[in-house]
């Protein structure tokens, strides 16, 4: 029968099944990094998922034998397929970071439990000719360590962003983690350097790499605090890529080498471009040198003025330009929706509105982006904060909502600051700023803003989306 | 054998870089999660393993593989789609 599924030049249907899926998946990649062709990549990746997913159930074969257990495969495939649809289309907006997290930690366990379930079948034959010390081992064990370490990084990750688990920060942290990652290299040269029969005399060791690399995985996440979790989910998500294609090697699997490594690779990248927004290094963030104490704070100095929603509502309506800079405040009160009716209003008394959005607002860089358009702001009027700050001193009022890091002039002013080099909103430069917050608290950053005591701010104190209603009610009463 | 996996693996992260390199900050959210779903392609490994299980042990850990994988395939894919979506209806 082989015959059948052979083509003239040698190459499977299985092969070129696979070599479209690989092109679907760049096409797609390439497609959903432009605006406009975004959904229909990841439209095309998700149909060559599908390809490859319906060829290797058809025609893969190992050892001359077809894939078994087609009715247990396809129930597994209709439970996660059930399940995965529910959450993503249930989850609120807001908490699309977690989502990604869970998402790929599931990725992560399924690259692990593969490699706990090859380990001890490695084929006699290849362990008399080379012993342990093999690529196909490596591969195996590799797989395991990188997709547990991402599976529980990401379980934590999604734990902290849903504020379920809070930061750990000890200095002795840094050492702890090299040293339980220079344990399991040692786990893995170990077992390379085994003389054994069968590799199933070696399988409680996997298990108790298993064990370390969760413990890893965890240790690595806890110190990373809030506004670096986006860095994070990244770098996890191409650990995941990573493992996937370790059981590419594994399988000698190409569809599954080229989906993982491209993943691997571009997620190393988008890494870096979120690191660069921020104006960190991604050494930086592992090691966790941001926030919490150690800095000098300039202190509070001045007093902080407070406005009244009639007069805000006064002010708001008299002005010609409006710029609206929100933050993760704004999402957490679910206020988009409200906020957007505020910018109709003015809108409809002739005043020009627009958002400022600064590339790491929200969660997650564009996270801000899908929550507004989630509200049907208009595209068009968010601005990217380079394109905007210089607009800005011809901007009567700039409302900042629920953002804090973002407008501190401390990223200009301040060399000892932590976030000194960030590219900010240049929110001192309007002439009238509101801030809307709901107490003194500091940002994600920990540190103080003095754009609150600046002479042209005014503070508005309350939930986001409470003070946004009883603001929208103001204007209209007029 | 190995090889051509390291050709491939080679071409591979330099379309990685090329791909996405110039993405605007704004798709950064939805590009990371449809690169989520991708890695999702663990999904094959779950199959090929499970397609040749033989003790119940090892069905039921690749039971649990395949499901784990088509949470991340199709949770990755679904979500980002929703994600996009709402950048359509803009007008």
């Amino acid at each position: 029968m082989d015959h059948l599924s052979q083509l003239n030049t040698g190459i499977s249907i299985l092969e070129l099944t696979y070599i479209v899926a690989s092109v679907l998946f760049i096409i797609g990649l390439n497609k959903l990094s432009h605006p406009l062709t975004a959904r229909r990549g990841n439209t095309l990746a998700a149909s060559g998922m599908g390809l490859a997913i319906i060829a290797t159930i058809l025609f893969h074969q190992k050892d001359g034998k077809p894939i078994g257990n087609i009715g247990l495969i396809l129930t597994a495939i209709v439970i996660g397929t059930i399940i995965g649809w529910i959450i993503a289309r249930r989850v609120k907006m807001t908490a699309m970071p977690q989502l990604v997290s869970f998402f790929n930690g599931m990725g992560g366990a399924a690259a692990a439990l593969i490699s706990m379930m090859e380990f001890p079948h490695i084929s006699p034959e290849l362990i008399a000719k080379s012993g342990m010390a093999n690529g196909h081992v490596l591969a195996i064990l590799l797989g395991l360590v990188i997709g547990t370490v991402s599976w529980a990084g990401s379980m934590i990750a999604f734990g902290k962003l849903d504020g379920k688990i809070g930061d750990m920060r000890v200095k002795a942290m840094k050492y702890v983690n090299l040293s339980v990652l220079a344990v399991l290299i040692g786990f893995i040269v170990y077992i390379m350097s085994r003389n054994v029969q069968a590799s199933s005399e070696l399988t409680p060791l996997i298990y108790v790499m298993f064990v370390i690399s969760v413990i890893y995985g965890v240790l690595f996440v806890m110190p990373i605090g809030g506004a670096d979790m986006p860095v994070v989910i990244s770098l996890l998500n191409s650990f995941t890529g990573v493992a996937a294609a370790m059981g590419g090697f594994l399988y000698n699997n190409q569809v599954m080498l080229t989906g993982g490594i491209l993943v691997g690779s571009a997620g190393t990248i988008l890494t870096i471009l979120m690191c660069r927004a921020m104006n960190r290094s991604l050494l930086n963030v592992i090691v966790g040198v941001f926030g919490g104490g150690g800095q000098t704070n300039i202190g509070a100095t001045g007093t902080v003025k407070e406005i009244s929603l009639t007069d805000a509502a006064v002010l708001l309506s008299y002005s010609k330009k409006v710029v609206i800079v929100p933050g993760y405040g704004l999402a957490v009160a679910q206020a988009q929706h409200i906020c957007h009716e505020l910018d109709k209003l003015l809108g409809e008394k002739g005043v020009e509105v627009k958002y400022a959005i600064h590339p790491v607002a929200g969660r997650m860089p564009g996270h801000m982006n899908v929550l507004l358009a989630e509200a049907d702001v208009p595209y068009e009027q968010l601005i990217e904060s380079d394109e905007i700050n210089p607009d800005l001193p011809n901007t009567d009022v700039l409302v900042v909502i629920g953002a804090n890091d973002v407008v501190n002039p401390a990223a200009e002013d301040d060399p000892s600051s932590p976030i000194y080099g960030m590219p900010i909103i240049k929110a001192r430069d309007a002439r009238n700023i509101i801030v809307m917050k709901r107490g003194m608290g500091k940002g994600y950053a920990a540190i103080e803003n003095m754009l609150f005591f600046n002479d042209k701010t005014r503070m508005l104190f309350g939930d986001a989306k409470s003070t946004l209603q009883n603001l929208v009610n103001e204007i209209k009463s007029l | 054998m190995h090889r051509e996996a390291i050709f491939i693996v080679i071409l591979s992260i330099f379309l990685g870089i090329e791909v996405i390199s110039h993405v605007p900050a704004i798709l950064h959210t939805p590009l990371m999660s449809g690169a989520n779903a991708i890695h999702g392609v663990v999904i094959i490994g779950a199959i090929i393993v499970m397609g040749h299980a033989e003790t119940t042990g090892s069905m039921i850990l690749g039971f649990l593989a395949v499901v784990l994988g088509t949470l991340n395939v199709v949770g990755g894919f679904v979500v980002t789609d929703r994600m996009l979506e709402m950048f359509k209806k803009k007008k």
